[in-house]
């Protein structure tokens, strides 16, 4: 069996799980097994995870499972995986999967890869897998033992996929100390798609020339659905919130579309966003470095330009 | 209070990467190397401030070849007190972890630090298998800690926030932006640094659990088209019809 850990926020499947549940699908092809879905948790109708390519979904609830501990969610997920005999478990490389990857493994006794951003095949009893290293100046492929072993995979790394399927929903009796890592509160920015999920994210730097600016790329990311995020110097200025700050020393994301304006395009700030499917650059400055690694250039001052392009976005989508 | 500062090498952040012809390995001549932002920067300044409040010993771990040992000695310029080296070359954080499990399953320290990741394979795996070896819990992405007694206040960076942990010591924790400001190591602290011990220490030497076949370039971009600054239509015509992102 190919078990998945279930990323969801609020009761919903968030997209990276169902992003991990895709691949889980194309590996349960290659190898003629079945995918389990773990829900630590409650979520709406888990007999759907059948549409995304769930045979089984284990559902798990229990008072000392409300808040993440890497010890409790680590015993819970390589019990099922013991008991179904899983080859395989992939989790999300997000928060919680990248705490509970390392452990996981010892735990399985497992080979072990995070970051994964593609699956590239089964072949006599190795898995092979890709992901991007040196901070996206590389590409490295891996093999890993298929009969055992444990994965994190990008966000964005494949678009999830439906599946006529049904899904049968077991739940698990566990028995689960209390957590050692006590969570005493939770302070989350509510309603965005977080950075490293987001398909389309609107990035500034520090030609916004002050956190005063910031209205017209929020109206940019509103009208595209887009998260917001920026460049180091502007969250170390305190002009945006440190969650935001993408690249080397930040976040590394992987989205659709990246639109960066005002930013120069430093080597350490493509570390974290070249990975990026399309790249859309405006800057001032046509020697910006940030033009050589773009898929589409605006040269221009972006307090015109910015507006200008969220003009053309919201009368696009009134045409549609 | 006794700290473990578990510290790595890696390439500059703006040294170029390329690959040997066959895709077999990294072309290392000439590369400049750094100690590992993430331990440097944030575990270890944090470790030292911790030591500095309560006492205690800062004790950094390396495990690499003796090409590391200019790494090694950095952070004991900057303030910790010994430093130990294990000697092999790991092909994986498994064998890195195995390894400082090795080392530190008797010594009883009250925290074990790592840095976030590494920038050269970003893995975030050492820290985890630490933890889970050792039986005791993780903080991960901790980018705020405060200590009253054998208490700790960390804050986890997670999704759009933080969330705020409570744990008590034994702990490993993995150090984010945030925790600590950067120190830099001034002349007294390098003179002391050559005086300080590093200890080399004989590899257990395990096998590893991933392994590294291949090396590529990331596909190259076709090279960027301009647009009329006057004319965003047509990139969202292009970002519709050419790129469909939209
Ligand atoms: C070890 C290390 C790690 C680092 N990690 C990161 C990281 O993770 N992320 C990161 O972002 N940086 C990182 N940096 C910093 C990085 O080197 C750059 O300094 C930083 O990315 C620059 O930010 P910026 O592009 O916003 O600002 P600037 O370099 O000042 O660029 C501002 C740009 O805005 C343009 N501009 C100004 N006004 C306008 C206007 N009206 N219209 C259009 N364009 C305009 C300018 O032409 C310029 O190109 C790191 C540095 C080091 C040494």
């Amino acid at each position: 069996m190919i078990l998945v850990l279930i990323e969801h926020a609020d009761n919903k499947v968030k997209k990276a799980g169902l992003e991990a549940l895709t691949i889980a699908k194309q590996l349960a092809v290659k190898t003629s097994s079945e995918v389990g879905a773990i829900v630590i948790g409650s979520i709406e109708d888990p007999e759907s995870l059948g549409n995304y390519g769930a045979d089984q979904c284990f559902l798990i609830d229990h008072p000392n499972l409300q808040q993440f501990d890497t010890s409790n969610y680590t015993q819970v997920v390589a019990q099922i995986a013991k008991d179904k005999g899983a080859d395989i478990v992939i989790l999300s490389h997000t928060s919680k999967g990248k705490a509970l990857v390392g452990r996981l493994a010892i735990k399985l006794e497992s080979d072990v890869l995070s970051g994964v951003s593609q699956f590239v095949g089964v072949e006599d009893g190795t898995l092979l897998l890709k992901k991007p290293v040196f901070a996206g100046k590389g590409i490295a492929s891996f093999k890993l033992n298929a009969k055992k072993a444990v994965f994190t995979l990008l966000g964005n790394a494949v678009q999830p996929q439906t599946f006529d399927g049904s899904c049968t929903v077991i739940t698990r009796e566990v028995s689960v100390a209390p957590p050692r890592e006590k969570v005493v509160k939770v302070d989350r920015a509510t309603g965005e798609v977080p950075l490293p999920e987001a398909e389309i994210v609107v990035s500034a730097g520090r030609g916004m020339k002050g956190p005063e600016n910031w209205g017209i790329i929020e109206d940019l990311a509103k009208e595209l659905g887009a998260t917001t995020a920026c460049s180091r110097p502007v969250a170390d200025m305190d002009w945006r919130p440190h969650h935001e700050h993408v690249g080397q020393t930040g976040i590394a994301i992987s989205p659709n579309l990246y639109i960066a304006a005002g930013i120069s395009g430093a080597i350490q700030h493509l570390a974290g966003v070249n990975s990026s499917k399309n790249i859309v650059v405006i800057n001032k400055d046509p020697e910006a470095p940030f033009f050589k690694a773009a898929d589409y250039g605006v040269v221009g001052d972006l307090f015109e330009v910015v507006p200008r392009l969220t003009e053309a976005i919201r009368k696009f989508k009134n045409n549609q | 209070m006794n700290i473990l500062v578990c510290i790595s090498k890696t390439p500059e952040t703006t040294a170029p990467i390329d690959f040997t012809p066959d895709g077999g390995a990294l072309k290392t001549e000439g590369m400049n190397y750094i100690l590992n932002p993430y331990d440097e920067w944030y575990a270890l300044v944090r470790a030292l401030e911790l030591k500095e409040a309560n006492g205690g010993q800062v004790h950094v771990i390396n495990v690499g070849p003796s090409s590391n040992d200019i790494v090694i000695r950095k952070a004991l310029a900057i303030g910790a007190e010994e430093a130990y080296r294990v000697d092999c070359d790991p092909k994986d954080a498994w064998m890195v972890a195995a390894e400082i499990h090795a080392f530190a399953k008797d010594k009883n320290y009250d925290i074990i630090f790592t840095g976030k990741e590494t920038l050269d394979y970003s893995g975030s795996l050492v820290p985890g298998m630490l933890a889970e070896l050792l039986q005791i819990p993780f903080i991960s992405y901790a980018n705020h800690l405060e200590q009253s007694d054998n208490t700790l206040i960390c804050h986890r960076e997670i999704e759009g926030g933080y969330e705020e942990v409570e744990v008590s010591t034994p702990v490993v924790i993995s150090a984010a932006k945030g925790l600590a400001e950067q120190r830099i190591p001034n002349m007294r602290g390098i003179m002391m640094a050559k005086r300080k011990p590093l200890h080399v220490l004989e590899a257990q030497c395990v096998a590893p659990k991933q392994d590294l076949i291949h090396y590529e370039k990331p596909p190259a971009r076709t090279g960027v088209q301009l647009i009329d600054p006057e004319n965003m239509d047509e990139l969202v015509r292009l970002l519709h019809e050419e790129a469909k992102v939209i």
